[in-house]
Parts: structure tokens; C-alpha cells; sequence
């Protein structure tokens, strides 16, 4: 087929060097310092010494341990709460009410939606003070470790609520393709019930569609540093954390370290997944088992009942952790245990704006030039799939996914390094291209799939009418697409605003952005201004979401036939 | 004039090594070719070959001549083939009359003159702010027909083009395709399943896979 219009075909040769560029690079940053490789801090031998300093530190054996137990439990967990929700009610109406409950959530940045758990459960937080006194006797906050307890089970519970809503969303997708609805029926006539009848027939299906989704949970619970330095353990903290420490301070020898950690973190994670997909070989055999016996659900209704009650519970965690964010904001004088503070005041507003401006408007434009320049990448890419016949191949999607699924805190790192040895400004537009490594991919998967169900004989309509490829592009197919491409628009500002690691390691400490403050506000504990920051980073996450929906509804409310688009 | 007209010289389409039609002919100004066959047969397939979006998978051999022009390898925004699908397709997020003014050519002077007129010729005046969506189906059809003339093919290809009619709409919209046709001293090709189609074409009818 001929085609004109503008030459794309170089487009994703330049998409693909912005995704790996950093990644391979960063790696490569992090591998030479780990052997000792650093010539900044007068380091130039090849040794193993940056090895043996990180086995040296006596907490390294708790660290890994923590890394990988939270982080597969994280997994373990959130994927079974998905699986029972969609087996227990996929098709229900209480499914979509579920639906319509979590989706949002997933743009709530995992700082402020840590935050908001650790209000909830402190020993201070809303579910101790609603059994207190008259079930616990207490009439003072009880001297617990709940939050950053040493076995990291907060943690977990804040990966595992915010991980719930991300496996959901990708579930929904892979369910349209399972034909789930009639292998459903098909098995109910057979006798089974839902949720038995769901595992057997539907789940194998759609697991194979979720699985790198999976494998993205999977690093990114092992090894995630903000949720970790909320809510995770401080003597020693997770491997994760305690490397960005030592790549925050100031004696450069501890850089050396840093990077022998990060590459630990990385075996880590390849370890696991490693581990994860014999998992997926046992559980296999074990369900094709099960499967032979016939046995149609006696289980069932707990099954339903548990799937219903996590799901309500994650979504309760967040939402209600967002409430306390708001609520401690704008708090007076708050005594225990007062379900509510005594007033409220603009106080800690009044306070915190000034100080916040600069961080908001780092955090606007960061992010409005990652996920600007995202658009433009993908869009590209798409339009090049369309024009000229690309078949994106398996090998493609993994690409996509490899930046998830490469732990940050393995190549982050490195290439702090190589900005700092090649002498480059560690400033704003590093920090946007890392962004855009994490920005590109979420992007790419929200815009993919209605850009490439739009109806291609509007194309050979236009073509037909005299419209070159460039028109039907910017006259036809992008107006048509106007609401999906804002939704994309709005899911890279999302990823971008909730950058934590990329901003403070690339950025060298010096760009400030509302994430950074706010996980930097943890450790001080002053309840008041971490609701303001994590209010307004939240806040900061939903707008372009408002936008996405208001703008079309605006737009179109007068065309009937751009309603459902 | 031999000249005048669409011919399809030695056609021959392919998938995967596989032959799938084969068609040598000739469609005079004003006349209408219908061509029939069962679904799977490669009759859309056909379609997308002469207005030149022939599916990768697909390999043709053959000309195409329009009025002596080899369009073979035009591009196919510069064929000069019009269009009718049995689906209306106007852009669902212009207006009726911008829809239109789609079609026009870029050079047009007095527009809104040119767009209010078409639309009088079609029995819709003053629907040109009017949402497409909220027009009847024969509306439609008339609209879609209107904005593939107003950029002056000289050729028309129907895939099925009245098949989501009612039966009512169906005999009146395919009199008014064939009456413009015939008038504009248009070719005609139409790819159908429906031998009333056929009839009210009067013209040649090519069965395909009827070997």
C-alpha cells in the first residue's frame, strides 16, 4: 500500500532509545562503580571490595530478607484479592460498583496513599481511636510499633492496597479478550459454581494476559523506596532504602556500595521472578489436579465473601487514608481519642503554600514535559503501526514493560553516576527523560488499545474525499480519539507526579518536586504538613483525570455519536 | 470513447500464494457494474485494491485506468475514487455541514454557498449545524452520498452500500445513487449480495465463485 504524509518510521527507533537508553545506561553506571570503577571518589581498580563493604554492614542479611519477603508477599496477596474479586463477582453488578471504586484509586501516587494508611493505622490513627477507650481502655495512644514495624507487614498491606487497583485494571482488559462471560456459563451449566467454575475455565486465560503486569508488581514490591520509607522498617530498613541513603550522602565512597546493593537488588528481583514462574509451573500442575477431580465449589460463598471484603478493604484503606490526609490539614487541636479534631483551621495551609509553590510548579512541569513528549512518542508509533503495517511482535510489548520490570533502584543509581562523572547538569531535563522511561510505557498501554480500535474505513472515507494520511490523522482520527488521548494524557502526568526515586537520584537533591517533599517530610512526623503535601500531590494526580473527562463532554455535547467514544 | 471510464486490466488478487479472484473489464461512464458472490469470495477486498488500501496480506497484479489514467500506484487520496460503505461513516464529531465541507476541495470558493446548496439538492436544507447522530438512516445515507460527490470523483465504488437500510429508504436511496451516477456520467462499481441491488443497477452483473 502507498502512503504519504509526514515520514514516521524513525519514530520508534527513537521511542525504543528513549525507554532502554536510560535503563542500559543506568545498568551499565551501576555495574562499574560496583566493581570498583569510580573516578570521582579517586576509585579506578577493578576489585570486589564494594561487595564485600555491602556484606560487611551488619544489617544487609535482614535487608535482602526484607526486600524479598515483603515483596513477594505483596505479590502473593495482591493477585489473590484479584483473582477472588473478578471469580466471586466479575459480571455482577456489585463488580462494576467495585470497579468504579478502584479505578480512580489507581491515580492516587503511592506516597499520599501510604500516607493516608499509616494515619490510619498508627497507634494514633482512626482505627485505634474508634475502639478506644471503650474496647481497648486505652485514653492515650498504646506504645506499638504498627507502622514501620520490623517485619514490614504495613508495608505490605500499603503495597497490597495500592497494588489491587493496578491487577484489577489490567485484569479487566485481559477479561475481554477471555471470552470470560461464556466460559462461565459453559461451566455453571456443567454444574460448577462462580467461583470454581471462574478458576477452572476463565483464570488460565486470563493470567497469560496478565502475567508481565504481575511481573511488574513483583519488582516494583521489592523494591519501591517511598512506600518503603513510609511504611517499611527503619533499623534496617528494605535493601532499596537503605541504598538510596548511601547514594544521598555526601562521601562519595559510600557510592561504591550503593551500587554493589543495587546490583544485589537486582539478583534480587531476577531471583524471584525466577522463583515466581516455577510457582506458576507447580500451581499449574496442581490446578490441572483439581481440575481432573471435578469437584465443582463447596468453598464457594467464602470465597465470594473474602474477595468482597479485601476488595472493599483496599479501597477503604485508600479513601479513607486520603479522608485523615484532608482531615489533618486542616486540624486544630486533636485529641485522643476524638474521632475528629476539636476545630479546623486553615493554619497549616497558610503555612506550607508559600513554601510549596516552587516544588508545585517543578511537579507541573516535569510532568507536563514527560508526558508531553510521551504523547508525541506514542501517538507516533501508533500512526507508523497504522501507515505502514508494523506488527508490534511479543518482543515489542516486553520492551514496554522492561522498564517496569527492571527495579528502579538498579539503574537509578547508575546513572546519577554517569551524570556526575561525564560532569553534565544533574538539573531539570535529566530528571524529565527518567521520568519519561516510566511515563512512556504507562502511556503507551492506555492509548494503544482505542487507537488501534478506531474504525479504519473513516481513514479510507477521508482518503477517498482527497485527505492525505497527515489530514485524516489531525482532522479525523485524533478529534475521534480526543477522549482516550487525554485519559493517556492524564495517566503519564499520574506516573510522573508520583516519581519519588527518579526525581531525588537523578535529579541530585536539587529538583524539588510535592513527592519529594512529602517522603521527606516522613521522618519528622509532623502529621499537619505531610496532610497538606500529600493532599496536594494528590491533588496534583486527579486534575489532568477531571480535565480528560470534562473537556470531551464539553467539547462534544452536541455530537450524540461521541458520546460512548 | 474506449478511454472513458474505470477498467480493471487483468486483475488478478492473491493471499498467501493462494489465487482469490481474478477480473479483466471494463466499466463505461454512467454504466454500473455490480459485481456478486458469496462472503469470503474477495469482493471488499476488490474494493480496496481500485481505491488503493489493499490489505498488506493481499498481493494484486494488474492495472487499474481511470478515464486513460493509470492509477495503479497512486496514492490513494490522489485517486479520485469515491466511496460508499453500508455503514454512513460521517465524521461523528463534525457537524453535518463541516462533514461536507470535508468533502469539498480546498480550493472551492463561496463554501458555505456550495455546502447549503448541496444540501437543498439532497431535501436537507439548513441542516448544516445539525449533528450527524441525530439524523434519520435514508439522512444519513444522503449526506455521505452528498459529501463523496462534492469531491468530485470520477469514479464510484458501493461495498453494500444499502444493506443497513431499511426496505422502505433502501429502494430510495439506491434510485438516487444510480440517478446521480448515471447523470454525473460516473462508473459504477457496486459489490452486493442483494439481487434487488443488482436489478435496480441494470447493468452487468459478474458472479464470482460461481466456477
Amino acid at each position: 500500500m502507498l502512503r504519504g504524509g509526514v515520514k514516521l518510521s524513525w519514530l520508534p527507533i527513537l521511542t525504543v532509545l528513549a525507554l532502554l537508553g536510560p535503563v542500559l545506561a543506568g545498568l551499565a553506571g551501576t555495574i562499574a562503580p560496583a566493581l570498583g570503577w569510580l573516578p570521582g571518589a579517586g576509585q579506578a581498580r577493578l576489585s570486589l571490595d564494594a561487595f564485600h563493604a555491602l556484606l560487611d554492614w551488619p544489617g544487609f542479611m535482614d535487608a535482602a530478607r526484607l526486600s524479598v519477603v515483603t515483596g513477594i508477599g505483596a505479590t502473593v496477596l495482591s493477585l489473590a484479592l484479584v483473582t477472588l474479586i473478578c471469580a466471586g463477582w466479575a459480571g455482577t453488578p456489585a463488580f462494576r460498583w467495585l470497579e468504579k471504586l478502584l479505578s480512580p484509586l489507581l491515580a492516587v501516587p503511592h506516597a499520599a496513599a501510604a500516607f493516608g494508611i499509616a494515619f490510619l493505622i498508627a497507634p494514633s490513627g482512626w482505627i485505634v481511636r474508634a475502639m478506644s477507650p471503650w474496647l481497648t481502655g486505652w485514653d492515650q495512644p498504646p506504645d506499638l510499633l504498627i507502622v514501620q514495624d520490623p517485619y514490614g507487614f504495613a508495608l505490605m498491606a500499603g503495597l497490597v492496597a495500592k497494588e489491587v487497583p493496578f491487577l484489577l485494571l489490567m485484569t479487566l482488559a485481559a477479561l475481554g479478550q477471555a471470552d470470560a462471560p461464556r466460559s462461565l456459563a459453559v461451566a455453571r451449566a456443567l454444574g460448577y459454581r462462580r467461583v470454581s467454575g471462574w478458576l477452572k475455565a476463565v483464570f488460565p486465560r486470563v493470567y497469560a494476559q496478565i502475567r508481565l503486569p504481575v511481573y511488574v508488581v513483583l519488582a516494583y514490591s521489592m523494591s519501591v523506596v517511598d512506600v518503603a520509607v513510609i511504611l517499611g522498617p527503619n533499623t534496617p530498613p528494605t535493601l532499596s532504602v537503605q541504598i538510596t541513603r548511601w547514594m544521598s550522602d555526601p562521601d562519595l565512597a559510600f557510592r561504591l556500595q550503593a551500587a554493589a546493593g543495587a546490583l544485589v537488588q537486582l539478583a534480587l528481583v531476577l531471583g524471584a521472578m525466577a522463583f515466581w514462574r516455577l510457582g506458576e509451573f507447580a500451581v499449574g500442575w496442581l490446578a490441572r489436579r483439581w481440575v481432573r477431580t471435578g469437584h465443582r465449589g463447596a468453598a464457594d460463598p467464602l470465597a465470594q465473601g473474602v474477595g468482597l471484603f479485601a476488595a472493599v478493604a483496599a479501597a477503604s484503606a485508600i479513601i479513607l487514608g486520603l479522608l485523615g490526609l484532608a482531615i489533618w490539614s486542616f486540624a486544630g487541636f486533636w485529641s485522643f481519642p476524638n474521632l475528629l479534631p476539636d476545630g479546623f483551621t486553615m493554619r497549616s495551609w497558610d503555612r506550607h503554600i508559600p513554601g510549596m509553590l516552587a516544588a508545585m510548579w517543578e511537579t507541573f512541569v516535569l510532568a507536563a514535559a514527560a508526558t508531553s513528549i510521551a504523547l508525541v512518542l506514542v501517538i507516533g508509533c501508533l500512526e507508523a503501526e497504522h501507515r505502514y503495517g508494523f506488527r508490534p511482535s511479543n518482543r515489542a510489548v516486553w520492551l514496554l514493560y522492561l522498564p517496569l520490570i527492571v527495579p528502579q533502584i538498579a539503574f537509578l543509581p547508575g546513572l546519577q553516576t554517569l551524570l556526575l562523572v561525564s560532569g553534565a547538569d544533574m538539573g531539570r531535563w535529566p530528571v524529565v527523560a527518567a521520568h519519561l522511561v516510566f511515563v512512556l510505557p504507562y502511556v503507551f498501554l492506555s492509548l494503544a488499545d482505542p487507537f488501534r480500535a478506531w474504525e479504519p474505513r473513516f481513514g479510507t472515507i477521508g482518503a477517498a474525499l482527497g485527505a492525505g494520511p497527515d489530514r485524516v490523522l489531525w482532522r479525523i482520527r485524533l478529534p475521534m480519539l480526543i477522549a482516550p488521548v487525554l485519559t493517556a494524557f492524564a495517566v503519564g502526568f499520574a506516573v510522573s507526579v508520583g516519581q519519588y526515586l527518579p526525581t531525588l537520584l537523578v535529579g541530585g537533591g536539587r529538583v524539588v518536586t510535592l513527592t519529594t517533599e512529602a517522603v521527606a517530610l516522613a521522618a519528622g512526623g509532623d502529621r499537619r504538613a505531610i496532610g497538606v503535601y500529600g493532599l496536594a500531590q494528590t491533588l496534583a494526580s486527579f486534575l489532568p483525570f477531571a480535565m480528560a473527562l470534562l473537556i470531551p463532554a464539553l467539547l462534544w455535547r452536541n455530537r450524540m455519536g461521541m458520546r460512548d467514544a | 470513447m474506449r478511454d472513458q471510464g474505470l477498467t480493471l486490466s487483468d486483475i488478478q488478487i492473491s493471499k498467501g500464494g493462494q489465487p482469490l479472484l481474478a477480473l479483466d473489464t471494463h466499466v463505461p461512464p454512467g454504466e454500473v457494474l455490480t459485481v456478486m458472490g458469496p462472503s469470503g469470495i474477495g469482493k471488499s477486498t476488490l474494493l480496496s485494491m481500485v481505491i488503493g488500501t489493499l490489505p498488506r496480506a493481499f498481493k494484486a497484479t494488474g492495472r487499474v485506468l481511470l478515464d486513460g489514467r493509470d492509477i495503479t500506484n497512486l496514492r490513494p487520496e490522489a485517486r479520485h475514487v469515491g466511496i460508499l460503505f453500508q455503514d454512513d461513516l460521517l465524521f461523528p464529531h463534525l457537524s453535518v455541514g463541516d462533514n461536507l465541507a470535508f468533502g469539498l476541495a480546498p480550493g472551492v470558493k463561496d463554501r458555505r454557498a456550495r455546502i447549503d446548496a448541496a444540501l437543498q439538492e439532497i431535501g436537507l436544507e439548513g441542516f448544516a449545524a445539525r449533528d450527524p447522530a441525530t439524523l434519520s438512516g435514508g439522512q444519513k445515507a444522503r449526506v455521505a452520498l452528498m459529501r463523496m460527490l462534492l469531491s468530485e470523483p470520477c469514479a464510484l465504488l458501493l461495498d453494500e452500500p444499502f444493506s443497513r437500510l431499511d426496505t422502505e429508504r433502501r429502494g430510495q436511496v439506491r434510485r438516487l445513487v444510480f440517478d446521480v451516477a448515471k447523470r454525473r456520467g460516473l462508473p459504477v462499481l457496486m459489490v452486493t449480495h442483494d439481487a434487488e441491488d443488482a436489478k435496480a443497477a441494470q447493468g452487468r452483473v459478474i458472479q464470482l465463485g460461481a466456477a
